[in-house]
């Protein structure tokens, strides 16, 4: 990954971070003082060269940054020098335009750029006198400076993993945070620890982390890295600091109430993009339910085959003449049968997931759009404010002047964002249907190799025996 | 039959329980020159070979079916369908053939010449009809006898009945058969008037002889017993297969939802929306693809169906010689005691119980002349006994032989055409197959270009 495309993204979602906290005046003042020329929100090309300014004002950012921060973690990754700081830091100077991202794109193809890799496994059941639950194994390989060591290896459990996309959210309220797997299953479920529900759990918990991983903003959250290298004792200590339960219902409440206003002034790309989302969730969910329905329909017929073939062998039973044949019938029937089994796996492997996965995503792209509705309307109502009471003029101004900037970062990380986030469906949906049509296709072949091989084996037979028979 | 008036339009019925060894050359030659192409579910395409009745070669086919309403025996309206049976006679030379009858016949028909020619034919195993009622259904075909798919197969089936009937090499030469083909009017009549309704064995007999007869031939046990397993087997395939057919139905017709929502989907996707809406169009084409397919499985199922229901044609033949061979027995039996009544009264000693012995010792006995008398008329009765035994003996003999006879063309015929269906099974197998590969194809390209 391009050092300085990792860094625009960076600073783009860094301004969304720190100006989320409560030090948003300073930061502010960096910002207002080190924007170049283009506009947060600009199209400046994809160029090669640092953006002018960024080097100075983001020593001024540091000094903002490590008073605000409360983190050790953090701390470390600010004090490092320049050269390395544009790779970790989050300079909000840096722009980001559509175009930088789509070379972020092109970079996360390239795996051999990829510098974290992350596995989930072993599910353990732990039982308390409190409580049962679930931990799993997680493994994090990396060769990045900024951690420790190369390899890490830590249990956590399902709220670990919700903890860890909660404090995502509140750090970067308009990135596409990745969907978590559903904490219950409604229907079907007898057992919270079934099998299959734990597998299909675990997968989608290590999708979750490795969409993180690729994220070119979230793979360098501190909380993150927390995650991934704590001893569950110090996760636990780390996750009693940061904003109290208090400031973060305030939040909420201040959301609602601001939720509805933001609709109204949502410009004209926000628009489109929120029919898109609608449509798209009504799509998917259409999607979701369909491919459900063809994995259960394919099991019922499996369950059926699976008779048919013996029908024929108990027949054979009763025919001298066409034991043979009906041999045949019942051993290629079962192959097809095998080959449906086969199917059935591949379609649960390799369609589901992704299907299910994106389901999930629509809702959290809903959620997406509202935060950045809250985030406009917040400024919308302070702009109301001055025009109506003209009181504390000064002030107002000042507030609007750094939520004027908030909301362009906002709309500038979404933006970014969602087009990365395109992008990825687009490719994970046409992935995942073509190995659809692939299961199907390799299933049919199949199943004419077998009925071929009969067919010859008893039209070539007769003339075999004709042959002899004649004197 | 040997109340039967001699008809001479009907010298070549062979009258039942008569031997078939008829001095007929012409009979021979059919049966030596077996029938060929019997069964072809197509145009119909059965040839009869030469006998008394027709000299050329015909072809029937049960072409069409309609529709119709009439008052039925109680004069209450009714509706049913009736079949249009063509008979057409084909040139030697040219290979043209020339329309010769048309008639029009509706199920019951069919049944009442199928019930004349069980009772005439006993020794024959009877070609069956197709299902009075549809049977083994899945969701989809409805089990209503007006239903258009029901009743274009069962067009088939009658029309492949009578290819059954015209092939077999002794009931083709049967006249209520060949009057049944060729006279519309007044053929129900004609049938009637055989009396073969009073021929026929009465079931209580039929079963009575099942449970009494002591030595029946054991080849007659055992193919009662393979025709029970084959009923048994081939019921249990047809539900298999019906309940097989339904699941195969839901797979491919949910596909087809997919259509729709890539459809409605590719409307708001400017890059994938091309892939999508063609993807869409393929997966409408897979689905739609099932109904073929499930169409000419009916077909394969049909043809199992009516070796479902020769079970019970044998299961026919193998009550007639059970019949036969009670009917042998107790006639064996009587003549046996009626000649020890006899030669005790001859002889004087009672061995056995009798009412007159009986009713001698308590009121006196007989006088010689009685006795004369008595011995006299058993002598008789024995004598009689005796030549009907005989001819029971041949009779018995003969059904046998000719039973056996037709239960190996049977078996012959049986296994031909359930490999051939079996094969056709294949067939219809690879097709679907072929036909899934190519749709898949053609989507995963789409789903490619996304």
């Amino acid at each position: 990954m391009g050092t300085l495309g990792r860094a625009r993204l960076a600073a783009a979602a860094g301004q969304a971070r720190t100006l989320g906290m409560d030090g948003e005046r300073r930061a502010s003042q960096a910002l207002s003082s080190g924007l170049p020329e283009g506009g947060a929100g600009g199209e400046s090309p994809g160029d090669g060269g640092p953006v002018p300014g960024s080097s100075g004002s983001s020593a001024l950012l540091q000094a903002e940054v490590l008073d605000l921060d409360e983190d050790e973690d953090d701390l470390e990754v600010f004090s490092k020098d320049a050269s390395l700081m544009d790779m970790n830091s989050f300079s909000p100077m840096m722009p980001t335009s559509p175009l930088s991202m789509i070379n972020q794109v092109k970079f996360e193809d390239e795996p051999d750029l990829k510098d974290l890799f992350i596995t989930v496994d072993e599910p353990e059941s732990h039982v308390t006198t409190v409580e049962t639950f679930i931990t799993y194994r997680i493994i994090t390989k990396t060769s990045r400076g900024e951690f420790d060591s190369s390899e890490f290896e830590v249990r956590r459990r399902y709220q670990d993993f919700l903890w860890l996309k909660g404090k995502l959210e509140d750090a970067h309220p308009t990135l596409i945070i990745p969907p978590l797997p559903e904490k219950f299953i409604v229907k079907g479920m007898v057992e919270r620890f079934n099998d299959d529900f734990i597998e299909t759990r675990r997968k989608a918990l290590q999708k979750f982390l490795n969409r993180i991983a690729d994220h070119p903003t979230l793979t360098f959250n501190e909380d993150f890295k927390v995650f991934l290298t704590a001893q569950t004792w110090e996760l636990s200590s780390h996750k009693k600091q940061g904003p109290g339960l208090l400031s973060r219902m305030g939040q909420t409440v201040r959301a609602v109430a601001w939720s509805m206003r933001g609709v109204k002034s949502r410009p004209e790309e926000f628009m489109e993009m929120n029919n898109f989302i609608e449509m798209f969730s009504q799509k998917i969910n259409l999607i979701d339910k369909i491919s459900q329905r063809i994995y259960k329909e394919e099991r019922e017929y499996f369950d059926e085959m699976k008779e048919y073939g013996p029908v024929h062998i108990l027949w054979s039973a009763t025919e001298e003449d066409l034991v043979d044949t009906l041999k045949s019938v019942a051993s290629c029937v079962d192959k097809c049968c095998k080959a449906t089994e086969k199917r059935m796996s591949g379609l649960s492997e390799a369609l589901l997931p992704v299907v299910h996965e994106y389901v999930l995503y629509s809702e959290i792209l809903m959620g997406v759009m509202k935060r950045r509705d809250q985030i406009q309307a917040e400024l919308d109502s302070k702009v109301e404010a001055l025009t109506s009471k003209k009181a504390d003029t000064d002030l107002l101004t000042e507030e609007i002047g750094k939520l004027e900037d908030k909301v362009e970062c906002a709309n500038n990380a979404l933006k970014a964002d969602w087009e990365r986030w395109k992008q990825n469906m687009q490719n994970d949906i046409k992935s995942a249907f073509t190995d659809m049509a692939e299961e199907n296709i390799h299933y049919y072949e199949q199943c004419l190799a077998t009925w071929e091989s009969f067919l010859t084996s008893q039209t070539d037979l007769p003339l075999e025996e004709a042959s002899e028979d004649k004197p | 039959m040997e109340q039967a008036p001699p008809d001479p339009e009907r010298r070549l019925q062979p009258a039942p329980l008569e031997p078939l060894g008829h001095p007929d050359a012409g009979l021979e030659a059919v049966v030596g020159e077996e029938v060929e192409g019997a069964r072809d579910e197509g145009s119909g395409d059965g040839t009869m070979t030469e006998n008394n009745f027709w000299l050329k070669k015909i072809e029937i086919s049960v072409s069409e079916a309609e529709k119709r309403t009439g008052r039925n025996a109680m004069n209450m309206q009714e509706t049913y369908t009736a079949y249009l049976i063509e008979t057409r006679s084909v040139e030697h030379i040219d290979g043209q053939s020339v329309l010769t009858d048309s008639l029009w016949r509706r199920y019951s028909e069919f049944e009442l010449l199928r019930n004349y020619l069980l009772v005439y034919y006993p020794h024959v195993v009877v070609p069956p009809l197709p299902e009075k009622r549809a049977e083994f259904v899945w969701h989809k075909l409805s089990a209503d006898n007006m239903d258009p798919d029901f009743v274009e197969r069962r067009r088939i089936g009658l029309e492949n009945f009578l290819l059954r009937v015209a092939s077999h090499p002794i009931l083709c030469r049967d006249k209520i058969f060949y009057l049944f083909l060729t006279q519309e009017g007044n053929w129900k009549e004609t049938v009637n008037e055989t009396g073969f309704q009073l021929k026929a064995d009465s079931r209580l007999k039929a079963l009575n002889a099942t449970f009494r007869v002591k030595n029946p031939d054991k080849r007659f046990t055992e193919l009662k017993h393979y025709s029970d397993e084959l009923q048994s087997v081939i019921s249990h395939l047809l539900r298999v297969r019906a309940r097989v057919a339904d699941r195969l139905y839901g797979v491919y017709k949910v596909h087809g939802n997919y259509g729709r929502v890539f459809s409605e989907w590719s409307a708001i996707e400017k890059e994938m929306g091309d892939g999508l809406q063609s993807a869409g169009h393929h997966m409408d084409v897979y689905a739609s693809s099932i109904d073929d397919i499930l169409e000419d499985e009916e077909h394969y199922a049909d043809q199992l169906k009516e070796y479902l229901f020769y079970a019970e044609a044998l299961r026919a033949v193998c009550r007639k010689h059970e019949l036969m061979q009670y009917d042998l027995e107790m006639a064996a039996q009587d003549l046996a005691s009626k000649k020890q009544q006899c030669e005790e009264l001859a002889t004087g000693t009672v061995r056995t119980f009798s009412l007159k012995g009986m009713t001698t010792k308590l009121f006196g006995q007989e006088t010689p002349e009685q006795r004369e008398a008595r011995i006299k008329v058993l002598e008789e009765q024995i004598n009689e006994g005796e030549q009907q035994l005989k001819s029971k003996n041949l009779e018995g003999r003969e059904f046998v032989k000719n039973a056996w006879a037709d239960i190996e063309r049977f078996k012959e015929q049986k296994n031909r055409d359930l490999k051939e269906a079996l094969i056709s099974y294949a067939v219809m197998q690879i097709s679907m197959c072929k036909k899934g590969i190519q749709v898949w194809t053609n989507a995963k390209e789409c789903f490619s270009k996304m």
